[in-house]
């Protein structure tokens, strides 16, 4: 099978949906025009960077550029996880936190299958690792920001409740059991639910490329099938480390409550 | 700087066959409350008064430990840093006004190994059923969840009662057995009680010492005994 090479003339048919969009939000004053925009440009542009890198980084297959390539993905990642926190820990430590989580979650992840799984020659080959990656930070950013965000919202909403509990001599993670329970569990069920439905209600992204590129059906089936398990276990992992861990730091070694260590996003 | 010390007992002293408690604050300073130094025996129930905002439930939360705060609590010649937080507040009890619960039903919020014999006394003692215990708390007014959470702090047993305005959403007949069960309580605990209200017949009630605070300052009122 054939790959259909996609031209500029394409490329821009399917930006005037956008711009459609874009125009249809500015008349029913949905306030989300430029944010289309921008939005669009920034995946035409980022879009366009990662592909002359990844063409560069298949020529050379040099160990440093797949990890600096990695790192940049891994701080971005820190950072998307930190701004989507409507609620967030101060100074620096919800950008560690988020990219901590993600580094144990994606890296060891990816790690392991890069090594055991596909055992590429080498390892670290880029037409392998830095896909895998980028699937990898994607997914798992979602589930820690969601669940971080979950945990620190439902904190300063139920400020009182977990006070209460610390009143009666809970430790703290008694008084905030329910809460970080929620918080995993809103981070996890998107991943769980797109497994769930895949192939069925939806036809994943990858393997819909790797479709269309001319790959054949099961080959695709099969490598979708390793990135649902491999983005669902680093989800889980990632959300639940993020999570238990910023639940920790909710409190100070008193175990008393300490939300003035949140300060809401400046939007 | 004025601080006022109400000469007590420092260590744990026994009455009868009760142990009284002591509760020392010493220097107490948080936000923009204090320093205060106040020491509450076992057989005392000290209250406070203070128009709102004025600092009496900080002045609460920081001897149940719940705000960082300068200055030391001693209870029964220990200072709350020997104890870890959650230890702390098992034993000094902490009462606000509105009473806060997390499950569907009201035996959740009681540890398993509840003394039910006693928790049905103190029920009925407050005007409850002891089936309320079953009661969805979705289904419980606020004067019924008040009373409930009187019952759920004592059955921890604490050896300091601070209560913040317990009885505001309470009909007369209600306030009564409150005050009647804290003072059966303290009596047979011999435990200090700080109680904060704005009523201040009530505090003449229940209180053998009177202290008001305005401006961060403590300042020891004259009793009226009934």
């Amino acid at each position: 099978m054939e790959l259909i090479t996609l031209t500029l003339w394409d490329l821009s048919l399917a930006a005037l949906l956008i711009v459609a969009l874009a125009a249809l939000s500015f008349q029913m004053q949905l306030g989300l025009s430029r944010s289309i925009f921008i939005a669009a440009l920034r995946t035409v542009v980022q879009l366009m960077l990662i592909g002359l890198v990844l063409k560069l980084l298949f020529n050379t297959t040099h160990f440093g550029w797949v990890v600096l390539v990695a790192v940049v993905m891994l701080l971005a990642a820190g950072r998307e996880v930190m701004v989507r926190q409507q609620r967030r820990f101060a100074g620096v430590q919800s950008f560690a936190l988020g990219t901590l989580s993600l580094f144990i979650s994606t890296v060891v992840v990816t790690l392991l299958v890069l090594t055991v799984v596909i055992s590429a020659e080498p390892w670290y080959s880029p037409q392998y690792a830095i896909p895998l990656l980028g699937m990898m930070f994607g997914n798992t950013m979602n589930g820690i920001a969601l669940g971080l965000d979950r945990l620190t919202q439902t904190a300063w909403q139920q400020r009182d409740v977990v006070e209460a509990r610390l009143m009666l001599g809970q430790t703290p993670q008694q008084a905030i059991s329910d809460i970080r329970r929620e918080s995993i569990r809103s981070g996890m069920i998107p991943i769980i639910n797109a497994m769930a439905v895949a192939g069925i209600v939806s036809l994943p992204g990858m393997m819909t490329g790797q479709i269309l590129a001319g790959a054949a059906p099961m080959e695709a089936v099969n490598y979708q099938i390793l990135i649902m398990f491999m983005v669902t276990a680093g989800t889980g992992f990632g959300t639940i480390f993020a999570v238990t861990m910023g639940a920790r730091h909710l409190f100070d070694q008193r175990e008393r409550l300490r939300l003035d260590r949140l300060q809401k996003a400046i939007v | 700087m004025k601080t006022l010390f109400i000469k007590g007992v420092i260590k744990g002293t026994r009455k009868g066959n009760t142990t009284l408690s002591c509760l020392q604050i010493n220097n107490i300073q948080t936000h923009h409350v204090g320093p205060l130094s106040l020491t509450i025996a076992g057989d005392a129930a000290v209250s406070l008064r203070g128009q709102s905002g004025c600092g009496k439930s900080l002045l609460l939360r920081a001897i149940a430990d719940l705000d960082p705060h300068q200055g030391e609590i001693v209870l029964d010649g220990v200072s709350c840093q020997a104890y870890s937080g959650s230890q702390w507040r098992k034993k000094i009890g902490y009462l606000p006004a509105v009473s806060q619960w997390w499950a569907d039903v009201v035996r959740e919020h009681f540890d398993d190994e509840i003394n039910h014999a006693q928790i049905s006394e103190w029920l009925v003692a407050l005007n409850l059923k002891p089936k309320i215990l079953d009661a969805a708390i979705a289904t419980l007014s606020s004067g019924e969840r008040q009373r409930l959470a009187l019952v759920r702090l004592l059955a921890n047993r604490p050896q300091v009662l601070l209560l913040d305005e317990p009885t505001a959403s309470l009909d007369p007949e209600n306030v009564a057995s409150v005050e009647a069960l804290v003072a059966e309580y303290q009596r047979q605990k011999g435990c200090a009680v700080l109680w904060v209200s704005h009523d201040h017949q009530q505090l003449q009630r229940v209180a053998t010492r009177q202290f008001v605070i305005a401006q961060g300052k403590l300042t020891e009122q004259e009793a009226t005994w009934n």
